[in-house]
């Protein structure tokens, strides 16, 4: 499998994310010869997933419909040779339209909203397509540095075949005013940070229903060597 | 060198609230859970191993918010291909465990599994990821047993013999179960080695 490119990458250690400073290792990772890396993931079936999994809209309604712009999030999973992949685990998380997490420990002064949870979860198809519905999640403050707030986004978690398709990710949304202000986007070098961000996808808006935005997701692939 | 290939999507941290997403029946939240820290269905007692430990950060501190998955072979060396044919919450043995550090009182992780066998000649181990709030990428790392055979392991003997020991679990019976004590250290004297995959 091909190492990961530390071209896109963020560093272990970012300063301005100030809690990576004692939470990130000193030394130097081992390198692993490449027999001993090419272990295969569980391929997950659609047992895994429930009926509303993938819809966040409908997945935790008490009373009536969550608050916010219902968007519709679609993408492709690939390795880096464009390869799809599929039946790839997806899990994402999020804020609610007030930028407010359910989480216990989320103390944040904004309203929860009864009729959302914000967690779901997907397998990508034939195709390495998966799509979900949600509603755009707020912007959050977080306590790293002084009036510090997260840009809008949605948490990816991406079970993908082999040991290195492992990926947590952030998606954004596109022309956010706070990434100059986000130590979290920032520390992916600077010409990669647009690869986080979701494209704004008209053809894909479902008319009098929901905005539509396009991710793709991109994983280490295995470098074939070609025949002569 | 490939120049024609797709550039890898960035990682990002998993931040501190993954918990209702990723392992809401650990936390008690109303989500369901895919992965939890079972990795076997209806075992034999006397098969049962349990692994545990601690996350600590560089001023040796318990981490709280941390997320621990593990996945390795069965007691013939076999990893499973999936959960396609068998769903996971029938398999006897799942292979892939997933724990977060925050609901013990004491912040430590911990995992029922059974123990693998040798795969392809190395020593049996245990694959681990670890992500947490702070980390902004993967990562990796493994856990051997103290009561293993692990001197001629391809990926032990590249370890500086000083940093040996972080890999290696310590046997503990406790309450007539048997439990493999494995802690990470993020940094200082005891700085878990993390691999690169």
């Amino acid at each position: 499998m091909n190492q990961q490119d530390l071209n896109t990458q963020p560093p272990y250690l970012y300063a301005a994310y100030k809690s990576t400073v004692l939470r990130s290792p000193t030394k130097p990772l081992l390198i692993v010869k490449e027999n001993l890396k090419n272990i295969n993931l569980p391929v997950f079936g659609e047992s895994a997933i429930g009926r509303y999994d993938n819809d966040l809209t409908k997945n935790a309604r008490k009373n009536g419909e969550p608050i916010g712009e219902r968007i519709k999030v679609s993408g492709k999973v690939m390795d880096e040779y464009g390869v799809p992949l599929r039946a790839v685990l997806i899990e994402i998380w999020q804020a609610n339209s007030a930028g407010r997490y359910i989480h216990k420990e989320e103390i944040h002064d904004a309203p929860l909203d009864p009729n959302f949870l914000g967690a779901g979860r997907m397998l990508t198809d034939n195709d390495g397509r998966y799509t979900f519905y949600t509603i755009k999640p707020g912007a959050y403050p977080w306590g790293n540095h002084y009036n510090a707030w997260r840009p809008n986004h949605i948490h990816f978690s991406v079970i993908g075949h082999q040991i290195g398709h492992r990926l947590v990710t952030q998606m954004y949304f596109p022309g956010d005013p706070l990434f100059e202000f986000d130590p979290i986007f920032q520390s992916v070098p600077v010409h990669a940070r647009e690869l986080m961000i979701a494209r704004f996808n008209m053809d894909g808006t479902e008319p009098e229903f929901a905005l539509a935005y396009e991710f793709n997701i991109v994983l280490r692939g295995k470098y074939q060597t070609p025949f002569e | 060198m490939d120049t024609n290939k797709l550039p890898q999507t960035p990682s990002q941290t998993i931040g501190p609230y993954f918990a209702y997403g990723l392992t809401a029946v650990q936390y008690g939240y109303e989500f369901t859970s895919i992965i939890n820290n079972s990795l076997v269905s209806e075992p034999k007692e006397e098969d049962l191993i349990y692994i545990t430990g601690n996350v600590f950060d560089g001023d040796g501190k318990t981490i709280h918010d941390a997320m621990v998955e593990i996945w390795h072979a069965d007691k013939n060396g076999n990893y499973v291909k999936g959960y396609v044919d068998t769903p996971m919450t029938e398999i006897p043995f799942k292979g892939l465990g997933r724990h977060g550090t925050g609901t013990d009182t004491r912040q430590r992780f911990l995992f029922k599994t059974i123990r693998p066998g040798m795969v392809h000649g190395q020593a049996p181990h245990i694959n681990l990821i670890l992500f947490m709030r702070g980390s902004l990428n993967v990562l990796y790392t493994r856990i051997y047993f103290d009561d293993e055979q692990n001197n001629n392991d391809p990926l032990l003997v590249l370890v500086e013999p000083e940093r040996r020991s972080t890999l290696i679990a310590k046997k503990e019976l406790s309450d007539g179960k048997i439990f493999y004590h494995f802690d990470i250290y993020m940094q200082g004297a005891k700085e878990t080695v993390f691999l690169d995959i």
